[in-house]
């Protein structure tokens, strides 16, 4: 007999218009690290929020030990020992790391917080563990890493037993992701059981024991990590075989579509230039990647680029046209399409319908509007089309709340928008963020059709396997200063590591 | 030296009755609810306290102890009609500022209907002397004595003490740090288990029966135990709101936000007292603009730094990511 801690068995789930989760069941043995598998809207994130008891299910059951259980709310969840780790996390900005902690279970005396006796467990959990954190520091002045223990802590200080994480490497750097690793291995060696929600493959290989598997909310099925492969695993995903390399021929250069000179922008965190007397073109027919690690200057470059921001000092050229006062309209019709870094902030208006979002930058446009009144028609008919070509999938169509899709299908919907609009320079800055390696590879096929199309297209990237299979050429900034050109065909990943963090630049460039 | 402690000795009413309107804000904004209403709680509270006052008055209660009852009174009446904004807002998610404003128009409405009907005028008077001439033993301290325990009303040290108990509260219990918490994140709240609608009715709850209360002592300490439907509290709610803005949704702040208000208010009214304004020889009207500009110029210079609380105004559904 299997030791299973807990079975969710036949779990139905119905959202409006959508099956989120059909029939599955997902079993959990004690003391091991179990990975759940899918797409983004594959129903991952609802079937352990049914576990969490956010959601609760229309058919199914859960059972724990053996044991069929209730879970109406998170404090039923609570009770039976399990935490959960949201991918966005549910912290309060305003309040300290020790009062997120034990909200909800604040150690009291006739209701006052008893915080010396909260901060010794944090302190002795936080040192057992390894997870270091500063008690007293606001969350919003920690940063994504440290918010994360604190989410670690929060189900530690619970004394929970089965852990779920949602996705929690999406936001971690490379570093972090191994302490993460590491850390998760602990829990799992002291009998805690995992649950871990994610797309990476890699990770997957690397941590768990056992993998379940969904798609488009169907029970795919569940193997044992040592038995299976890579590819296997991402075949089981997607329901078909997965390229992994980017299919992609030689550039075809042509004329020059971006210039920018010695373009200077002001950081809005500190006193120094974000970004510094940075120059470089952009050809037609080719895959410019900005390469770097987060936070070098590439947001600012990129907002200097669109009209986002100001700028310092410098000058944009867009195929002969100065630019550099342009406002964001007037870029946009001059030829800039942008699939921006933040798509909830900068690329939709999360309450607007599909289709609205979908003629955002266009609804000026004959086409769209007449005499100041929108064609309506006009613009269902123009998404319903950008939805088939793009492969948009939603619930209801192009009536769906932007706000109610999952993340890769907002994504497709944005660069559909983009790409379809009558533009010269593409720039989309990290478009595959946070998405299945399904949207990723369609994704990076629709910036090489672009290049091959005659576009220029600039690519930010903080993801070094993109870098590499994508561009066909590789600016690497460092701390807002281009340190080096590289040819993705005659360096290697290392090497790029060393441009990247600093180590090595290119004479030539800067200084 | 009289002048001072004139200005300061009608100073303090003033700013006991916004001090404990802004506070009620406090906890309900905090919570997530916007408290528009704060101006019709006041009313309600004002005019339910004093209609008690003028039925009991006729027995030969002591005046203290009237002015207690009289407060329960309105207490228990703003907690009633907050009720109205928590069921709407809360239960049935209704836009808060539509809400608040529906109910602001209907209580002078009522008060106006209610004394046409009883009393064949706009409101209701009291007589009962309420002023405390000197706090026995506490008035003879040297300037302390007079500046705090002189020519004052009951309702000063009863403010005080809500002030250090709403502080406490707010900081120090369970109970303030998950009223917080569902203001600033009610999915951070819920998914630890706090339940956010019920916060957030104790949070409009407490708005309630701090408005009633500071009616009922606007009433007493401003207007002399009058309430009428015409004139209602005269913008304290909202004089309150903007005390509550500019104390930055905090309670020490909001004290000393309240005094300033309060400080202008009975500067304005005081002129003819200060031999320096007298001599402008200008229409007291416009120095009875003064705390109306000031929220403007106060709002206008601070609102970029403030920081309102993230989850204000949005009813709390389970479902939104």
């Amino acid at each position: 007999m299997d030791n299973y801690i807990i079975e969710m068995l036949n779990i139905t789930k119905v959202f409006p218009g959508i099956v989120a989760n059909d029939n599955i069941t997902l079993k959990l043995r004690k003391g091991e690290i179990h990975a759940l598998l899918g797409e983004n809207g594959a129903g991952k994130s609802t079937l352990m929020s049914v576990l969490f008891g956010l959601y609760q299910a229309e058919e199914g059951e859960i059972h724990k030990n053996g044991k069929k259980v209730e879970i109406n709310n998170p404090n039923d969840a609570n009770d039976l020992g399990i935490g959960m780790v949201h991918q966005h996390f549910k912290l309060v900005d305003v309040f300290t790391v020790l009062e997120n902690i034990i909200l909800g279970v604040e150690p009291n005396k006739m209701g006052f917080i008893q915080k010396k006796e909260a901060r010794k467990k944090i302190m002795d959990l936080s040192e057992q563990y390894g997870l270091k954190v500063n008690p007293d520091a606001l969350i919003e002045n920690i940063s994504v890493g440290m918010q994360q223990r604190v989410e670690i802590l929060k189900m530690l200080y619970r004394e929970n037993e089965i852990l779920i994480f949602d996705e929690p490497t999406a936001v971690l750097t490379p570093q972090e992701i191994d302490e993460l690793i590491e850390i998760m291995r602990g829990f799992a060696a002291e009998g805690k059981s995992i649950l871990f929600i994610t797309h990476k493959l890699n990770e997957i290989m690397a941590v768990a024991d056992r993998c379940t598997v969904l798609r488009k909310g169907k029970y795919v099925g569940t193997v044992d990590i040592k038995d299976t492969t890579k590819e296997e695993l991402s075949r089981m995903m997607v329901g078909r075989e997965v390229n992994f390399k980017v299919d992609k021929s030689e550039a075809k250069i042509k004329e020059k579509v971006l210039s920018v000179k010695n373009l200077s922008v002001a950081s809005e965190h500190h006193k120094n230039l974000a970004v510094n007397n940075i120059s470089f073109d952009v050809n037609a027919g080719e895959i410019v990647c900005i390469a770097g690690i987060d936070g070098n200057g590439q947001t600012e470059l990129v907002s200097a680029l669109t009209g986002l921001s100001k700028m310092e000092s410098g000058q944009i050229i867009l195929c002969d046209t100065d630019i550099t006062k342009a406002n964001i309209r007037k870029r946009s019709k001059a030829g800039i399409s942008h699939v921006p870094e933040d798509r909830h902030k900068h690329g939709l208006v999360l309450d607007y319908s599909l289709e609205d979002n979908m003629v955002l930058q266009r609804y000026w446009e004959p086409k769209f509007q007449k005499k100041g009144f929108i064609k309506k028609r006009e613009v269902r008919k123009y998404a319903n089309q950008l939805i088939e070509k793009y492969d948009v999938r939603s619930g209801q169509g192009p009536t769906t709340i932007a706000r109610s899709m999952s993340g890769g299908n907002q994504q497709k919907a944005i660069l559909g928008r983009e790409i379809d609009k009558e533009h010269k320079l593409l720039v989309a800055v990290q478009p595959t963020r946070g998405l299945d390696v399904g949207a990723i590879e369609y994704i990076h096929s629709q910036l090489v059709a672009s290049r091959d199309s005659g576009k220029a297209v600039l690519l930010v990237s903080l993801e070094l396997d993109e870098v590499m299979n994508v561009s066909d050429r590789i600016l690497v900034i460092y701390e807002g200063e281009i340190v080096g050109e590289l040819d993705p065909k005659k360096i290697d990943v290392q090497e790029l590591g060393l441009y990247m963090s600093g180590a090595k630049r290119d004479k030539s460039k800067g200084e | 030296m009289d002048i001072v402690y004139y200005l300061v000795q009608n100073t303090l009413p003033v700013a006991v009755a916004l001090l404990l309107v802004a506070l009620g804000g406090m906890f309900s904004e905090r919570s997530g609810v916007i408290n528009i209403a704060l101006e019709g709680i006041m009313l309600c509270g004002a005019f339910a306290g004093c209609l008690f006052v003028h039925f009991i008055e006729k027995n030969s209660l002591p005046a203290q102890l009237i002015f207690v009852l009289g407060m329960l009174v309105a207490a228990v009446a703003g907690l009633i009609f907050s009720l109205l904004l928590s069921w709407a807002a809360i239960h049935m998610k209704a836009d808060q500022t539509i809400v608040g404003t529906a109910l602001n128009m209907l209580v002078p409405a009522t008060v106006l209907l209610f004394s046409k009907m009883f009393f064949m005028s706009d409101g209701v008077t009291t007589n009962t002397r309420f002023y405390i001439r000197e706090v026995k033993g506490l008035g003879d301290i040297p300037v302390i004595g007079k500046l705090f325990f002189q020519n004052t009303y009951l309702s000063l040290y009863i403010g005080v003490v809500i002030l250090i108990i709403a502080t406490i509260v707010f900081y120090k219990t369970r109970f303030g740090l998950r009223l917080r918490a569902c203001g600033e994140h009610p999915q951070a709240a819920d998914s630890v288990g706090v339940n956010v609608y019920t916060m957030r009715y104790a949070g409009v709850s407490i708005s309630g029966v701090l408005g009633g209360l500071g009616g009922f002592f606007y009433a007493v300490g401003v207007m002399d135990g009058n309430v009428n439907g015409h004139t209602g509290v005269a913008g304290f709610g909202f004089l309150a709101l903007a005390v509550l803005i500019f104390g930055q949704w905090k309670p020490i702040q909001i004290l000393f936000a309240s005094l300033f208000f309060a400080f202008l208010r009975t500067l304005a009214y005081s002129t003819t007292l200060i031999p320096f304004l007298k001599a402008l020889n200008l229409n007291q009207d416009y120095y009875k603009m003064l705390p109306y500009v000031a929220t403007m110029v106060v709002l206008a210079f601070t609102s970029k730094r403030s920081r309102a609380p993230k989850a204000e105004g949005i009813p709390y559904d389970k479902g939104t990511r």
